[in-house]
């Protein structure tokens, strides 16, 4: 086993992983984001102004459970630039493609 | 990460460098794997929201009770599952392997809990006349999106607490390491992760209003 592998290693094993408080509060702004979504399907929004804002607090969910439960904010830099920009971009052309016309649609069939 | 997973690199000026992204194998095989299942389900997410939004007409069947009730307490059962694996994790990178069990069999409790009580909301369902293929109101694809999606992610749930149980024996028995139950824990936050997007989605977008 190389020196480099070894300082990997050490480097693994040394770095900050998170503390039950720490992964206690996570899980108390996921409980507390849920909560508001919840309240917010009884506020009489649009359905477009709706599907903004629980997708927007989603990501914000799921931004908390990659970076704390996921680790991801801990691993090395190189980990999430290969995984998460490439995914995102994906989801993005998807988005591009599919949201204009279901708009349109719906203005279309409420007319 | 156990030492014996960096034996047998060999270097060479076209290896890339040793282990650029410092996890093992198994990890950023289970990474890839995520990404990969991450665009399946946000394809199903985004051709249903299409739907969704394509359609005024889109039924808006969940009451309080007993849709809303329910999936909200999935979601607080997920969530809270989702904190039992972290701590399971962080006891098992200790070596407490009988914490770590105890917290991975919380875990799987959880999960089996989720998939009852999500069974127990496709039956009333089933009972109002909604199949995948048509509903009491006139617009099939409420069917086919709301169970295509639950469906895919409960077998994803059940899939995970199967998974979840063998890492647990392996792990207890002292087959497999620490690596393995924090690999296992990156796909059961993931599960948790997608319920995030589907709650509100399909339930949320279609409370009844009154």
């Amino acid at each position: 086993m190389s020196a480099h592998a070894h300082a990997i290693a050490a480097e693994d094993h040394d770095h900050p992983v998170g503390s039950a408080r720490l992964f206690s509060w996570v899980w108390l702004w996921l409980l507390l984001l849920t909560a508001v979504e919840v309240f917010l399907a009884y506020e009489r929004l649009a359905p477009v102004l709706m599907l903004t804002i629980l997708v927007g607090l989603s990501l914000i969910k799921s931004a908390l459970i990659i970076a704390y439960f996921m680790h991801l904010k801990f691993e090395r830099l190189g980990l999430f630039l290969i995984l998460i920009p490439a995914m995102v971009f994906c989801i993005c052309m998807m988005l591009i493609w599919f949201f204009p016309d279901s708009v349109r649609l719906m203005h279309m069939h409420s007319n | 990460m156990s030492e014996t997973e960096f034996e047998g690199i060999v270097e060479s000026p076209w290896s890339g460098g040793h282990s650029p992204f410092a996890v093992n194998s198994k990890k950023l095989g289970m990474w890839l794997f995520i990404v990969s299942d991450s665009l399946t389900f946000s394809a199903l997410i985004v051709s249903y929201a299409w739907l969704r939004l394509a359609n005024p007409a889109w039924p808006r069947p969940f009451e309080i009770w007993p849709a809303i009730a329910k999936s909200s307490l999935m979601t607080l059962i997920l969530l809270s599952s989702s904190l039992t694996m972290v701590l399971g994790v962080a006891a098992a990178h200790k070596g407490e392997i009988k914490k770590a069990v105890r917290y991975l069999l919380a875990t799987m409790v959880c999960g089996l809990a989720f998939v009852l009580i999500h069974a127990t909301e496709w039956v009333t369902l089933f009972d109002e006349g909604v199949t995948p293929w048509s509903n009491p109101w006139h617009v099939p694809l409420f069917g086919g999106t709301f169970f295509g999606l639950t469906g895919l992610h409960m077998l994803h749930v059940t899939i995970g607490v199967a998974y979840l149980g063998v890492i647990a024996w392996g792990y207890s028995k002292g087959k497999w390491n620490a690596d393995h139950v924090e690999v296992s824990g990156l796909y059961w936050h993931f599960v948790d992760l997608v319920w995030m997007f589907i709650f509100p989605m399909v339930y949320l977008m279609s409370v009844n209003p009154k």
